[in-house]
């Protein structure tokens, strides 16, 4: 039960609500109890509620409120991108997002592709089935 | 430099605030360079003689009033012009048809007619759709487009699918008295014609991008989990 991901500098969260949402932002500093001073590399220097964001498993190094070209070094050398693309979160986001920006034709051609997919399964699974019996 | 090049004249007058200017009558009286003019002609503004009005031929008083005033509708200066098509459908754009007989159907939008309609083809091979007039608000644009290049489609207007218009037949006792011939108008040759051609540059565009052609065979139908306004067309 005990915590894992703790609000410090350089910690980096998922924005869940309001005008940045689904932005990778890190903690510069805390405010106070209740509101982070929260910075990216696209996005101006600004201050966000807790409740606004989601902690995730990442940390980089910084000292606190880095300037921008600090701050994007020390997200290329923690190499923030990749560990994120490669989480199962990250990844689960990803695919929600090119779900969503599906074409309807885009949609057809996936329909086709899991009916294939499931025909060679029930092949493979008639064949096992056969041995075993 | 060609005159029709100018540089847009700056006003002479600019505004202060909205009716009042920054120059005063006396200002602009010498910035209009009407002293320039009247020093031309003598010290006087040039005039001209007035035309000379030929005498109107006395009008009779009008032997009739009408007994109400009428009024006289108002000018309507508004030209007809085929409704605006969105800006999602251009020729080639793969069209979902939403009512009617081939609801469901993806169709190929060739050209809007002058009547605002929307010329649509199957092709008939590919789904059944012939050569046909949809309405543009019963129709989905998806973002899929053909390439129709190789079509001709100019000889296609809303003549051309309008409904041919029998001779009246004098009607005669006999005729009465005989079972009514329900004949099934048969479509002419020369639309069968016009269908094959326009589908055959067609389907071979199509024919280029794999499974394209079973998705225009295959009709479109919301599934469940499936959100209209989410959607991506």
């Amino acid at each position: 039960m005990p915590f894992k991901r703790y609000v410090e500098v350089g910690r980096v969260a998922l924005v869940n609500y309001g005008k940045d949402y689904g932005k990778l932002v890190v903690i510069v500093d805390v405010i106070d109890q209740n509101r982070a001073l929260v910075d990216a590399p696209d996005m101006v220097r600004g201050q966000m509620n807790f409740k606004r964001l989601t902690l995730t498993d990442i940390k980089i190094e910084i000292k606190r409120v880095p300037n921008k070209k600090t701050l994007i070094a020390a997200l290329e050398a923690g190499d923030v991108k990749n560990k994120w693309e490669n989480s199962s979160w990250g990844r689960k986001l990803i695919v929600q997002k090119k779900r969503a920006s599906l074409n309807d034709f885009d949609r057809f051609k996936i329909m086709l592709a899991k009916i294939k997919k499931a025909g060679v399964v029930r092949q493979e699974l008639a064949k096992l089935k056969k041995e075993t019996a | 430099m060609a005159p029709q090049q100018r540089k847009p004249h700056v006003c002479r007058n600019p505004d202060l605030i909205r009716g009042v200017g920054k120059y005063s009558r006396s200002k602009m009286y010498h910035k209009r360079g009407l002293w320039a003019i009247k020093a031309k002609n003598g010290g006087a503004f040039p005039k001209h003689e007035k035309k000379a009005v030929a005498a109107a031929p006395t009008e009779k008083p009008p032997k009739f009033y009408p007994a109400d005033d009428v009024k006289k509708p108002l000018v309507n200066k508004r030209k007809a012009r085929p409704t605006k098509l969105r800006a999602s459908i251009t020729p080639g754009t793969v069209l979902i048809i939403l009512a009617g007989r081939f609801k469901g159907k993806r169709v190929v939008f060739l050209k809007q007619l002058t009547s605002g309609l929307l010329l649509v083809t199957g092709p008939f091979k590919i789904n059944g759709v012939p050569l046909r007039r949809v309405n543009q608000s019963y129709v989905i644009a998806t973002s899929t487009k053909v390439d129709i290049s190789g079509v001709n489609v100019e000889k296609f207007d809303d003549k051309y699918f309008g409904k041919k218009v029998e001779k009246k037949k004098k009607k005669g006792e006999g005729e009465f008295f005989e079972a009514e011939k329900e004949e099934k108008s048969l479509l002419p040759q020369e639309k069968k014609d016009d269908q094959k051609s326009v589908d055959a540059a067609l389907i071979q565009s199509i024919e280029a991008i794999p499974d394209l052609k079973s998705y225009l065979g295959a009709r479109f139908s919301l599934k469940a989990g499936m959100k209209p306004h989410e959607l991506v067309f």
